[in-house]
């Protein structure tokens, strides 16, 4: 899986938990729970959703490093 | 045979949209079935039925819009005898009572208003028990426009708002509030939290809400008189714990769905019910029931950062508790000076149905379940 390959998955598992936001909305580098209001359940919902879509479990402990759709993206592909 | 009536799904709703009917005369009924959709201002809800019985006519065609209270349908009911049995049995009054149109008038009349100065009222979302104490006798239409906003845009379209003004204004009028705060070291609770998510799989992981959830409910079961209602005069105190939860809607405004009877439920079962009901909630998939039977009502804007939140009770509920951000503080232990997780909780009570001395136990209790976390699984 590519980088882009990733973050279409994150994006598509946002637009999926969270209807009301508009791809448009996803910035790259921006807080993802502050900039599109997701709260601790969304937040916890994307990322169980991402471990059903490329089979990562993100520890509690390194919930800081995902915190940005580009911080998730590097995440999840050093771990591939 | 009894009415099936547009219920009430929260304070702040006037009327809804009957949207579909899930069932058609002639059909057998099951108390808890959901017969119906409504929409309102906050979403599409599943209304359901509060008793056995056949459909005998519906009154209603769908997408009709209906004040609250309005027959939707005839039901035939099928074993009266146990509907009465169990009204007299439960502590707890049936929701119908909740519900009845009748109670409403009847309470509308008890202030006298000339026809005019009642409609003008209701136009406005004002409420008259707060002209009645400034006005001599018959409230008049002059007395309404005399306490009317004086600017007119304040009268929009949003019915919404209105609604919400005119339930917190006469919560606000009706009920001596008391208020309370105390502060929680959270740092136990929530290290104990991580070790246990820490062995989960992140399906299974419990988010600090639910934690917070629980110690509310067994705070609750150990000061019983805040899960209550205040109706006519008396104290009710219900035997199932049914917290609205405040949710915010991402599209703006709020929704207190409860969480139905969390007296019975584990830590794991809060979890998941409280995910199954935050889901459905942004889904547009409540249940009346969910929007009808709460006990009590938890606010939480530690989302938002706010550290400290004063309620404003639903009623006929008496407490609204108030759980605001986790925030890093100094906190002394012994002689020590340290820094740890640190809870603002609240509670605003009502002063007709309980005094301060039952806040302060509820707040003791549920520190103390924070406190041995371990307690709340």
């Amino acid at each position: 899986m590519t980088k882009e390959e990733i973050k279409d998955v994150v994006i598509q598992q946002i637009l999926e938990i969270a209807p009301d936001i508009e791809e448009g909305d996803i910035e790259l580098v921006e807080n993802l729970q502050s900039s599109l209001e997701i709260d601790s359940f969304d937040f916890l919902k994307i990322l169980t959703a991402m471990n059903e879509q490329i089979g990562i479990e993100v520890p509690e402990v390194d919930y800081y490093k995902v915190d940005t759709l580009e911080h998730m993206v590097n995440y999840f592909f050093d771990r591939l | 045979m009894s009415k099936f009536l547009m219920p009430s799904l929260g304070a702040d709703m006037e009327s809804a949209i009957l949207m579909e009917w899930l069932i058609k005369e002639g059909d057998v009924v099951k108390k808890g079935q959901v017969i119906a959709e409504v929409e309102t201002s906050k979403g599409v809800i599943e209304i359901e039925v509060f008793e056995d019985g056949i459909v005998e006519k519906l009154l209603v065609e769908p997408e009709t819009e209906c004040d609250v209270g309005t027959p939707l349908a005839l039901i035939h009911s099928s074993n009266e005898k146990e509907t009465t049995y169990k009204e007299e049995k439960t502590v707890s009054k049936p929701i119908e009572e909740i519900m009845k149109p009748e109670e409403k008038i009847v309470e509308k009349e008890r202030i006298k208003a000339s026809p005019a100065a009642r409609k003008k009222a209701q136009e406005l979302g004002i409420n008259l028990a707060t002209i009645a104490t400034k006005v001599d006798g018959t409230i008049q239409l002059k007395d309404v426009e005399g306490v009317a906003p004086k600017d007119e845009k304040m009268e929009d379209k949003d019915g919404m708002r209105r609604a919400i003004a005119a339930a917190m204004s006469r919560s606000n009028s009706e009920i001596p509030h008391y208020y309370l705060s105390t502060s929680i070291n959270m740092t136990p609770a929530l290290k104990w939290l991580e070790e246990l998510n820490a062995k989960r799989s992140i399906k299974d992981r419990i988010l600090p809400a639910a934690l917070l959830i629980q110690a509310t409910v067994k705070a609750l079961k150990s000061v019983p008189a805040l899960n209550a209602f205040y109706k006519d005069g008396s104290h009710i105190i219900k035997e199932e714990i049914n917290p609205a939860i405040a949710i915010a809607l991402r599209k703006g405004g709020l929704i207190t769905p409860a969480l139905m009877n969390t007296q019975e439920m584990n830590l794991d079962k809060i979890m998941q019910s409280l995910d199954d009901l935050i889901t459905r909630t942004r889904k547009g998939k409540l249940r009346g029931s969910e929007m009808m039977e709460q006990t009590v009502t938890i606010t939480n804007l530690g989302d938002l950062g706010v550290e400290r939140v004063y309620g404003v009770i639903y009623p006929p509920q008496v407490a609204i508790i108030g759980l605001g951000r986790i925030v890093n503080a100094p906190w002394a232990e012994g002689d020590t000076l340290a820094v740890r997780k640190v809870l603002q909780a609240t509670i605003a009570g009502d002063h007709r149905a309980t005094d301060g001395r039952t806040g302060a136990l509820f707040l003791d209790k549920l520190n103390y379940f924070l406190q041995k976390p371990e307690e709340l699984l």
